[in-house]
């Protein structure tokens, strides 16, 4: 390839841009970070750039408060658990829709995007009221019902982590030959016998990815379970916000919490980062 | 031969979860909307008030602000995004050294928590503490505070968005403009079309579909934004500026428990985005038809 001055212009604008563009991306983020390592002296010096000092007090007050760690341990639950249960559902519903003739399966497939497309603000109120007058049981100390429990948010999340995973599930399970389960039938095997011998091990990529956006989701999730959760099953998102309302000032504080909040999206970011935007899509577009 | 009981079998997990937790509590709330329900009240039991409720919804300032709101703001940021998204996927169109890292870092704000997104914001803004009042006061002597100018905090979630958003409509733009057909584009130059005119007569009908799919995910999306804004302006202020439809139900519908009331508003707010999610996806597959044929 030849040099000329025209293609060296138009390489250099290409990078000045993208430049300008990572400077913006991280920025705001590296900021955080630099109030999250500030001790409470220096908290209100002038903005920079640059720690003189990482002071790691926030970090360490934060994860020595009993109430955020159980905050982000059931964080940890919830999410892990939805993630598996939503993974194997649609992997079940995947394989009937895409191997079955099912009446009005198209129909089905279309439903689940506009449950993941509806408001989730619409559905606190109609929630809140099922998880508390409907799904009761008992009464006075003996009453139990699905609000402020862990089952509650693992099942509220399959709202929009199970039309997600089916929709990224679907095309790939389309891709597997159906030849390759036709002869497994012909040797006698059964349903789950070939979903666990052949599906599984060939979707496993797909599985995976799955997996971890959707448990990613679940851990980014804040508008439900604030208002489903009161003090038993709070996540590291609620936890976030309560910083603002209820110590107001402490913005070293929470800079850590939610330093600690998106340090998962960073490394998911790292390793699944091709497979993002066709789950954002739902497949429509291909990478 | 496989039955197609065996396949309901193996659905029924899934639809049954998606019926009790996304379908039922809809059915639930059409029911409520019809009543006087309000737990504060004298009388705490559920009184039939037929359409009362959705009268004075018609007629709520506090609502139709926020629905305001919310149009205005999807509106400016799903278009800026589109124009932003659109010219940097064509930045990223040729191969150059360090590419799949710009990539991978311009990635990064779409997996972050949308809470962490309006606590970054938040901590970028804060009047007093944060670096942008700092240097728009120091640097140009403007005097910029989300706290008190209704002006500023709009503008303020319009960029967090633009910022947080913007990468997937890149990333989605340049997954459709990588693999349009080189064909007509190769034609057009043997027969003496310019940049524009291949942009303009070549590119932008092709692309038609894979715009149009980014709408209306971004619009989607952006219609139901609460958690950032709530984070940013702490639950839309100053006043209602920022007081999305979201904000409004979870921070003055919801705790007012105001049940009938409530109830209605959010199954006007789910028809809203139903109607727009239909308008809007009879006119994406019109055009796919009309571009596959």
């Amino acid at each position: 390839m030849k040099i000329t001055p025209r293609k060296v212009l138009s390489y250099g604008f290409t990078y000045l841009c993208w430049i300008v563009v990572t400077i913006i991306t991280i920025l705001p983020v590296w900021w955080m970070f630099v109030v999250s390592a500030r001790s409470r002296v220096e908290l209100f010096d002038n903005p920079t750039l640059f720690i003189e000092t990482f002071h790691t007090e926030n970090y360490t007050e934060v994860l020595n408060d009993p109430t955020f760690r159980e905050y982000m341990w059931n964080s940890i639950i919830i999410s892990t658990s939805n993630a598996l249960l939503v993974t194997v559902l649609a992997l079940l519903a995947t394989y009937a829709l895409s191997r079955y003739k099912l009446v009005g399966s198209d129909n089905i497939f279309f439903t689940t995007l506009t449950q993941r497309m509806a408001p989730p603000a619409a559905f606190l109120l109609p929630l809140f009221l099922m998880f508390t007058q409907v799904f009761s049981f008992g009464e006075g100390r003996g009453r139990w019902d699905l609000y402020d429990t862990h089952i509650g948010l693992i099942l509220l999340y399959c709202i929009f982590n199970l039309p997600f995973a089916i929709w990224l599930l679907k095309g790939m399970i389309d891709g597997i030959p159906p030849e390759l389960d036709e002869a497994a039938y012909v040797d006698g095997a059964t349903t789950f016998g070939v979903l666990w011998r052949i599906i599984l091990p060939l979707a496993a990529p797909g599985l995976a990815v799955t997996l971890i956006l959707s448990w990613v989701f679940a851990w980014n999730e804040y508008l439900l379970a604030a208002t489903l959760t009161a003090f038993d099953a709070r996540t590291i998102t609620t936890g976030l916000a309560e910083f603002v309302t209820v110590t107001g000032t402490n913005w070293g504080e929470m800079a850590a919490v939610a330093m600690l909040t998106l340090i998962p999206s960073l490394i998911v970011v790292a390793f699944a980062q091709r497979y993002i935007v066709r789950g954002l899509t739902f497949g429509a577009v291909k990478d | 031969m496989r039955k197609a009981r065996t396949g309901w079998l193996l659905l029924a997990p899934s639809l049954i979860i998606l019926f009790l937790v996304g379908i039922l509590p809809f059915i639930y709330v059409l029911y409520v909307g019809f009543f006087d329900w309000n737990l504060f009240s004298r009388d705490r039991g559920m009184t039939f008030t037929g359409i009362n409720n959705y009268r004075t919804l018609v007629f709520d300032e506090l609502f139709l602000n926020a629905l305001g709101v919310t149009i205005a703001f999807t509106a400016v940021a799903v278009i800026s995004q589109l124009i932003i998204g659109f010219l940097l996927a064509q930045l990223l169109l040729r191969d150059f050294p360090g590419k799949a890292l710009f990539r991978t870092i311009h990635t990064i704000p779409l997996m972050i928590a949308p809470l962490a997104i309006g606590a970054i914001w938040r901590l970028l803004t804060i009047p007093g503490f944060g670096p942008v009042p700092f240097v728009l006061d120091n640097w140009f002597g403007f005097d910029y505070n989300i706290g008190t100018s209704a002006t500023h905090a709009f503008v303020t979630i319009v960029l967090m968005d633009i910022w947080h958003w913007t990468p997937f409509v890149t990333l989605t733009m340049l997954a459709g403009l990588s693999s349009l057909p080189q064909e007509p584009r190769e034609a057009a130059l043997v027969d003496g079309a310019n940049r524009w005119q291949i942009f303009r007569f070549i590119t932008l009908p092709l692309m038609r579909p894979v715009v149009l799919t980014v709408l209306f995910i971004r619009i989607m999306d952006a219609l139901r934004t609460v958690d950032e804004i709530n984070m940013l302006t702490n639950g839309g202020g100053p006043g209602t500026a920022t007081r999305t439809i979201g904000i409004h139900i979870f921070r003055v519908v919801f705790p007012q428990t105001d049940y009938g009331y409530g109830s209605a508003m959010s199954l006007l707010t789910l028809y809203f985005t139903i109607v727009a999610c239909w308008l809007l996806f009879v006119s994406l597959t019109n055009v796919r038809r009309t571009a596959g044929s």
